[in-house]
């Protein structure tokens, strides 16, 4: 199968006064199109900025982007593949509804055709909101901050979606539900998407394959597939089966270990 | 799918209101009354003391005027129309000097914010031009300019308009990054990030800057008056301590004041009907 995205050897540094910060070291991976993929990596080895480059907003040092099989001139965004990011918090703007918070990216493209409208209206129904509308982002909860989020992201009909924690600042209970109601969301439209999250569980329970980054620069220590024998369980039953455990106890003697697995 | 969560608030739960609440709510009623009340009380104390005083011969009306003197005076600038005159030309030169401190403080922080770098090459100079005494320029603007309505203008203008523009453009760089990545992340440029995040998410500083221009418009228009004007409330000042016609400076003073307070209620009501909408 042809890669959605593939990124071949790239690495990237931040540079200032004081000198220069590696942040990714030589970083080759494959996003496949429907797949869920999780990055998971210790706090502050580069997954955001891995992130960054993916989406076209930082440029990289080195290395080569092909998307969809066709290689990206350097520092030109991929325009084949139309990306949604979604960042860690919801960054809702108060002085707008949450309709014209969720048509943002619409007016943003000049793409507000009545077309689209009507398509952003069935998503705030299809996703309890519609109610809501007109309401300001402090008068809801954080869970439904974060469905009117991810509409906005979902408005622009991206092909690949970027979670970059998205659900990190949401209380527990909250974020258990709302990451399998978003994950079911992109699995139900058929889309692909990239995890990015410190939570094991978390990529365990969404992913179908987990990449795990070394720290600083980041470079990739070990790539695992997540299967489950009884196919694709709800995140809550997901962690009650044996090979939840598995995965899991696999994961973080790779994260915390010093040896590469890949 | 989630239901809607508990933590929204439930509106119809806050329409009764308990016995505490209605307690609370009248104590409140009753503090904000007897503010109200002490205002008054000093004012009319104050008034009161200045005006036994003048008439008992404890201060000397010449040097002092006194609230009743200054109402007769007031009462006479009414007859003979010269209130009008004076404060209605003072009151134009602080709104154009106030309306145009606003346009060009907003537009040059815009300015500063979206070309990258021409901030960091005007810093020292606005940072100088801000703290320069703008008395100091009221020679120059009147050798440039001659004497009139256009100098006590751009002295308004002057002494408001640096600070203006160095606060908001503070202010504008301060704004959240993440918020300005998310309008990259959606396909918007710098022009977007400015007009969609940016400016409406400056509203409560431009508010908060507009009522500081006010008060600096006000100042710079006065000292105009002083040194380049044949009309208005500051020339009446100056006139009035010349001629040693008390009356007539502290009158215009309190005119002063009035106009002052005017704008200052005016812009606090903007600040409220926006704070209402948000």
């Amino acid at each position: 199968m042809q890669p959605l995205l593939s990124l071949q050897d790239i690495s990237y540094a931040y540079h200032n006064l004081k000198g220069e910060t590696p942040a990714l070291s030589h970083i080759s991976m494959d996003i496949f199109p429907g797949e869920f993929l999780a990055i998971v990596g210790p706090s502050g080895c580069g997954k955001s900025t891995l992130l960054s480059v993916i989406a076209g907003l930082l440029a990289p040092e080195s290395g080569s982007i092909y998307c969809r099989g066709e290689l990206l001139p350097p520092q030109t965004p991929c325009r084949s593949v139309k990306i949604g990011y979604m960042l860690q918090r919801d960054h809702l703007f108060e002085w707008r509804s949450i309709y014209r918070n969720v048509i943002l990216g619409l007016e943003l493209n000049h793409t507000l055709t009545r077309e689209n409208t009507a398509y952003v209206l069935q998503l705030l129904k299809d996703y309890d909101l519609y109610a809501f509308k007109d309401k300001k982002p402090s008068e809801l909860s954080g869970g439904m901050r974060q469905r009117a989020a991810l509409i906005r992201t979902m408005a622009v009909r991206p092909d690949l979606f970027l979670l970059d924690e998205p659900f990190s600042a949401l209380d527990f209970q909250t974020r258990l539900n709302v990451s399998a109601d978003i994950a079911n969301i992109i699995r139900s439209t058929d889309k692909t998407a990239v995890l990015i999250t410190h939570d094991l569980s978390e990529a365990i329970t969404l992913a179908d394959r987990v990449l795990v980054l070394s720290k600083r620069p980041a470079g990739i220590k070990c790539e695992m597939p997540i299967r489950f024998p009884v196919g694709r369980l709800d995140p809550l039953e997901i962690r009650n089966t044996s090979e939840y455990q598995r995965y899991f106890n696999h994961l973080w003697e790779v994260l915390t270990g010093d040896e590469s697995i890949t | 799918m989630t239901n809607p969560s508990p933590d929204y608030p439930d509106k119809k739960s806050t329409s009764a209101v308990s016995d505490s609440q209605r307690l609370f709510l009248k104590a409140h009623r009753r503090h904000h009354h007897l503010v109200a009340l002490a205002r008054g009380c000093l004012i009319v104390l104050f008034l009161g003391v200045w005006e036994a005083a003048a008439r008992c011969g404890l201060i000397d009306v010449f040097f002092f005027s006194s609230p009743g003197g200054i109402v007769t005076c007031l009462g006479r600038m009414i007859a003979d129309r010269s209130f009008f005159a004076h404060t209605g030309i003072t009151l134009l030169e602080v709104i154009a000097s106030f309306a145009l401190v606003t346009l060009l403080g907003l537009s040059a922080a815009s300015i500063l914010w979206y070309i990258r770098g021409l901030s960091e090459v005007l810093e020292p100079y606005l940072v100088v031009l801000n703290a320069l005494p703008k008395s100091a320029l009221a020679p120059l603007l009147i050798v440039w300019l001659g004497t009139g309505t256009n100098t006590i203008i751009v002295a308004g203008i002057s002494v408001a308009v640096f600070g203006s523009v160095i606060s908001l453009h503070t202010g504008f760089c301060q704004a959240d990054p993440e918020m300005l990545k998310l309008i990259y992340t959606l396909g918007g440029s710098r022009r977007d990030a400015f007009f969609k995040v940016i400016l409406p998410s400056s509203i409560p500083l431009i508010l908060s800057n507009m009522k500081v221009n006010i008060g600096l418009a006000l100042v710079g228009v006065i000292i105009g008056e002083f040194l380049a004007a044949r009309r208005g409330l500051g020339y009446l000042i100056i006139y009035g301590s010349q001629v040693f016609q008390l009356n007539m400076v502290i009158t215009s003073i309190i005119i002063l004041c009035a106009i002052a307070m005017a704008f200052y209620q005016l812009i606090q009501r903007l600040e409220h009907r926006y704070r209402k909408k948000n």
